[in-house]
């Protein structure tokens, strides 16, 4: 163990000499109070140090010991329903410690060392092990098996003790090798290097949020990388919550990086009491949280990220899928900005550094559909919040990651003040994964793809013509275009805008996205012909269905879809009774 | 060392000394600074290396030689001094008294800069505030251990909005003790004379703690004041168990002072010249809001902040409005026209609203109201815009009863007087009123059932009713007496249904 000792304090920047021996990002304890930190340059013997926690009274001349390895996070069962600060340790438990408030150099292990899992082996002395071999599972939650799969860093060998099957804490002995490792449950693995996997795959299988809008005109496919970006209060965190709540992901991991301490304590209570659609099991048994919030140290801020995507990779490497919701990636740049100010690094734009693109490709890169090691199929899809400076996605955290990314959700501050949740902008958003998920949807529901591609033509329409109203009023337009300024108000009001207080509306399955569509657009289909045979717009407008279909979002549960059919079936009955009685009038 | 001065900087630079001299100083220490007058200032170690340390005062600077400076250190970080004594006292940013009583007599130091809340610990807030304005109450509703700020400009009633706010501020669920807790930075004393009369004509100045670093004050200080204030706060909410409202005012001065600092210390600026973590200190403040575990006390921050040239985009409202949870936002506009409050209907926000609004909380139809007069106002914006381009003639008949809406939305939901006090009953019938302008089908964002129960059938009936809380007649609300006012500590009455 090599000791230095301060000589230099910046705010969370330490340097420190008699470092020699110090690996770069190597985890270092400083001070007398034994303080969290990481080397992030060297210069002789001299250290830059970075701090995860307040150095408040820290002097010049105290010890600094280098731990000679890089920051990790401990991955094994016991993970999932946990919530961690950014370098991963246990806000329950730091709550034991110290009370409701933070103190620095408190340490709480990852992982429940008292708990015992079952442990099921699947190997028998003997058996080769290395990287990609599974050794043994355990029944972390009644939905999610753990499957303990070696990683990348051990070597090739075989078994020669595999403990038998039982109640292990996580710390026991289960798997040795013939060179005399020793293998638990738990492993660590450096969290700024992406984990190993076979190959990635090209990916054609979608993540349905059940968030409308997403899935029908800008889906997202699993192992597909998106960004939501928008101004304060166009509703990130709650597009954030949506899909955490209703996305058909295996695992969900929820990094709160740099956002408010009372959204992480939402989801904390909001999560538990909420029903997965899919498993019939509370939410929180796929869920895990990082919640580094604006207030605690800006350094841990910026090795969060790191830290959740590094356990996402873990439940990738079983087979699982899992999304990440990174809220917000803005916080995260602005983190390495502030300490690329401290170092006096010389800034690119906006004073971030200049290898923020870097960082931004690297991370985004972390995502996607893989073959693991095993051979099995994961996924990581990284769904990551950006706040531009004044709702302005001209500046540079937003630019460089829309290199990055396939999928831009743009939320809109018009829609937003209207209430009109998720403000997702159907002007400006897109999806570069359209066309790859196609051949799915197609498989499920032949019309998907003319539906999609005729909702976007009325909208596209919608905003050409809403260019013309604004200056001359819709008075001035045939009917045949007031009708589009009509059925997009339709797919605004009864498709696009879905509420999540709504019980009914809260989550809305594929075969329901289609149906209201098809009910929307076989309106527009029939009043289009109505107009052509001479009936006037108002007649239309007027029909009483037209509420029935608009309100049909939270009228009609996700589980009586075929009773939607019905709804079809009214509104042909409706135009045709319209018909009638429009030709005795004119005959009258 | 305490008890040992140094003798002699080597350098003077705006705020920011810098000496050269070996005692072991800690990170963020208190230092204490006598100049050749003999007068002591404060301040704060900000940088240290083997050969220097730089530490940056809190107050006027004028005078600091190079010879003749002793520097002691005081071994400590910036503390305010606690205890039951200090409410009904004013302070300065330090945290000294200011009104010519004794000093507090307690042993409770706290480090200013507080320490963060874990996340786990804290209690989601849900508790209702009424604060009798329909804009407030109806539309962005104040929940308890919230922290919504008043992003105003220069002329606009912010003040006054704020201390009716404090006024009127009750919860429907009874109530146990409070306190106010007021930080001016860099306000005019005017501004404080303001506050400190309206306090006491509303019968609470004996529960306000107040800290004033008033413009003529170093701009420095007013870095220290908000600081101080939350650690008065969180003594009263976390250890008092008072239910505890924070008014700071005005958050663009502190900003200013905080690029000064920056700009002192040479480091690399971002949006116009403010530091990279200014995103960062202020959520070091704001995040000091909320609710914890095992205590029934809270803190609600109501932060007013001018936005410079009513510019919402500038960094200080933007990245407020990033950490916290919503914005009320006052509209010139609305203003020029005399409505008071100008709350502007559509950029305000309440993030919490969601959690504290409904049935047992404020009333069942609460929610869908809101957003059903949110959707209609922003359709009325639209169909002005075009109204100001084709004139008002040649609008549909459906734009015009939106343009009517409107109209009436903004002079009777909307406005009202600086001591009217309206439930939120009142409040919400008046929504409904405001519907009935609209044609039915248009309610589109309402279930039938709500709008069966609460739409008023006879808008005709409405009309005579609605016209007694318009403000254009004389004022409507009760004077400030002291029923009215004292407000806050009564218990309220159970929500009544009409």
């Amino acid at each position: 163990m090599s000791d230095g000792t301060i000589i230099r304090i910046s705010g969370p920047v330490i340097y420190a000499r008699g470092l020699a021996d110090a690996g770069l990002y190597d985890v270092v304890k400083v001070g007398s109070a034994g303080l969290i930190g990481e080397i992030i340059k060297l210069k002789g013997d001299e250290a830059t140090i970075q701090i995860y926690e307040d150095n408040t009274l820290m002097r010049v001349g105290e010890p600094v010991e280098c731990l000679h390895r890089p920051l990790s996070v401990a991955l094994g069962p016991g993970l999932i329903g946990s919530i961690y600060d950014g370098i991963q340790r246990p806000l329950p438990v730091l709550k034991g410690l110290s009370g409701a408030f933070l103190a620095p150099g408190l340490a709480g292990e990852p992982l429940d060392t008292q708990k015992k899992w079952h442990f099921v082996p699947s190997l028998k002395v003997g058996d080769a092990i290395g990287p990609g071999t599974v050794f043994g599972t355990v029944k972390e939650t009644d939905s999610i098996q753990h499957r303990l799969v070696f990683d990348a860093s051990v070597p090739p060998s075989s078994a020669t003790y595999v403990a038998p099957e039982g109640d292990y804490p996580i710390a026991a002995p289960l798997i040795k090798s013939a060179e005399g490792h020793v293998y638990t449950s738990v492993s660590y693995w450096p969290v700024r290097s992406a984990r190993s996997f076979k190959e990635k795959q090209v990916t054609r299988e979608p993540l349905v949020t059940g968030l409308r809008v997403i899935d029908v005109l800008f889906p997202i496919a699993k192992g597909g990388s998106a960004a939501v970006p928008g101004g304060f209060g166009t509703g990130k965190t709650m597009t954030q919550h949506a899909i955490a709540k209703w996305c058909d992901a295996d695992i969900i991991v929820y990094i709160g990086c740099g956002e408010r301490g009372n959204e992480m304590t939402e989801v904390l209570t909001e999560f538990p009491t909420l029903i997965d659609p899919r498993t019939g099991r509370s939410l929180m048994e796929r869920t895990i949280l990082i919640a580094n919030t604006s207030n605690m140290p800006v350094a841990a801020r910026e090795v969060s990220i790191y830290t959740g995507i590094t356990i996402a990779e873990y439940y990738r490497d079983m087979g699982y899928h899992v999304a990440v919701m990174a809220d917000s990636t803005s916080r995260w740049a602005e983190a390495l900005r502030e300490l690329s100010g401290r170092l006096e690094e010389m800034p690119a734009e906006e004073g971030f550094p200049a290898y923020l693109p870097t960082r931004l490709a690297e991370f985004y890169e972390r995502g996607g559909m893989v073959t693991t090691l095993e051979g099995k199929k994961g996924s990581v899809t990284i769904i990551g919040a950006v706040s531009p400076p004044g709702g302005d996605f001209s500046e540079p955290v937003t630019q460089h990651t829309k290199r990055f990314i396939r999928c831009f959700w743009a939320l809109d501050r018009d829609l937003a003040n209207a209430r009109h949740y998720p403000a997702i902008s159907w002007n400006d958003s897109y999806s570069e994964y359209t066309e790859d998920l196609i051949p799915f949807w197609d498989a499920i529901d032949s019309t998907w793809d003319a539906l999609r591609t005729r909702t976007m033509d009325i909208l596209k329409k919608e905003r050409r013509l809403a260019d013309i109203v604004r200056l001359v009023g819709p008075d001035a337009l045939p009917d045949e275009q007031r009708l589009i300024l009509l059925t997009a108000e339709m797919i605004k009001n009864g498709f696009l805008q879905q509420s999540s207080f709504d019980k009914v509306d809260m989550y809305c399955a594929p075969p329901k996205q289609t149906l209201l569509l098809s009910c929307i657009l076989t309106f527009h289909e029939l009043a289009e012909n109505a107009i052509k045979s001479g009936t006037p717009l108002p007649k239309i407008s007027a029909l009483p269905i037209r509420e029935k279909i608009v309100r049909l979002k939270s009228s009609l549960e996700n589980e009586n879809v075929q009773e939607g059919q019905a709804v079809i079936q009214e509104i042909r009955a409706a135009f045709s009774q319209l018909g009638a009685p429009a030709q005795g009038a004119v005959s009258a | 060392m305490r008890g040992l001065e140094y003798h002699g900087i080597s350098r003077a630079d705006g705020p920011i000394i810098i000496a050269e001299h070996m005692e072991n100083m800690g990170f963020s220490e208190l230092v204490r600074v006598r100049d050749r007058t003999g007068e002591y200032r404060l301040g704060r170690v900000v940088d240290i290396s083997e050969q220097a340390v730089a530490v940056q005062l809190f107050s006027e600077n004028t005078g600091i030689s190079i010879d003749d400076s002793w520097i002691e250190y005081l071994e400590k970080p910036l503390t305010f001094r606690v205890g039951d004594a200090i409410v009904g006292r004013i302070f300065n940013g330090l945290g000294e008294p200011i009104d010519g009583f004794p000093a507090i007599m307690s042993s409770d130091l706290r480090d200013i800069n507080g320490r963060p809340i874990n996340p786990s610990a804290r209690i989601y807030p849900r508790d209702f505030i009424q604060t009798g304005i329909s804009a407030i109450d109806g539309m962005n509703t104040l929940i308890r251990g919230q922290k919504l700020p008043i992003f105003s400009g220069n002329g606009l009633p912010h003040n006054r909005l704020a201390a009716q706010i404090v006024r009127q501020a009750k919860v429907l669920s009874g109530e146990t003790q409070f306190a106010i807790v007021f930080a001016g930075m860099g306000i005019k004393y005017d501004v404080a004379r303001f506050f400190i009369d309206s306090f006491e004509k509303s019968g609470v100045l004996s529960r306000v703690v107040m800290f004033l670093s008033l413009a003529d004050s170093p701009s420095i200080e007013r870095l220290v004041t908000p600081r101080t204030a939350l650690t008065a706060a969180e003594y009263l909410a976390y250890e008092k168990n008072m239910h505890v409202l924070v008014v700071m005012t005005d958050m663009t001065n502190y900003c200013e002072a905080l690029r000064e600092v920056s700009a002192a210390r040479n480091e690399v600026p971002s949006r116009k010249g403010y530091p990279g973590y200014l995103y960062s200190d202020l959520a070091s403040l704001y995040e000091r809001a909320g609710k914890i575990e095992g205590c029934e006390g809270s803190i609600t921050q109501l932060p007013i902040l001018s936005m410079p040239n009513d510019d919402i985009s500038h960094p200080i409202p933007d990245l407020t409005g990033y950490i916290t949870e919503g914005q009320i936002v006052l509209e010139r506009d609305l203003s020029q026209r005399g409505i008071y409050p100008p709350i502007a209907g559509l950029p305000s926000l309440s993030r919490l609203m969601k959690d504290g609004i409904g049935e047992g909380m404020t009333r069942d139809d609460h929610r869908d109201l809101a957003a059903q007069l949110f959707s209609a106002y922003a359709y009325v914006r639209s169909v002005r815009d075009l109204a100001a381009i084709i004139g008002e003639e040649e609008l549909s008949e459906r734009d015009k009863i939106f343009l009517n809406f409107g109209e009436r939305f903004e002079h009777e939901f909307l406005a009202q007087g600086e001591f009217e006090n309206r439930s939120i009953e009142q409040t919400l019938d008046l929504g409904w009123k405001m519907l009935a302008i609209l044609p039915e089908s248009e309610l589109v964002r309402i279930p039938p059932a709500l709008i069966e129960k609460y739409l008023p059938r006879d808008p005709k009936t409405d009309n005579s009713s609605i016209s007694q809380t318009s403000p254009a007649g004389a004022p409507v609300g009760e004077p400030p007496t002291a029923t009215s006012t004292a407000s806050s500590a009564v218990p309220a009455p159970a929500p009544k249904e009409q």
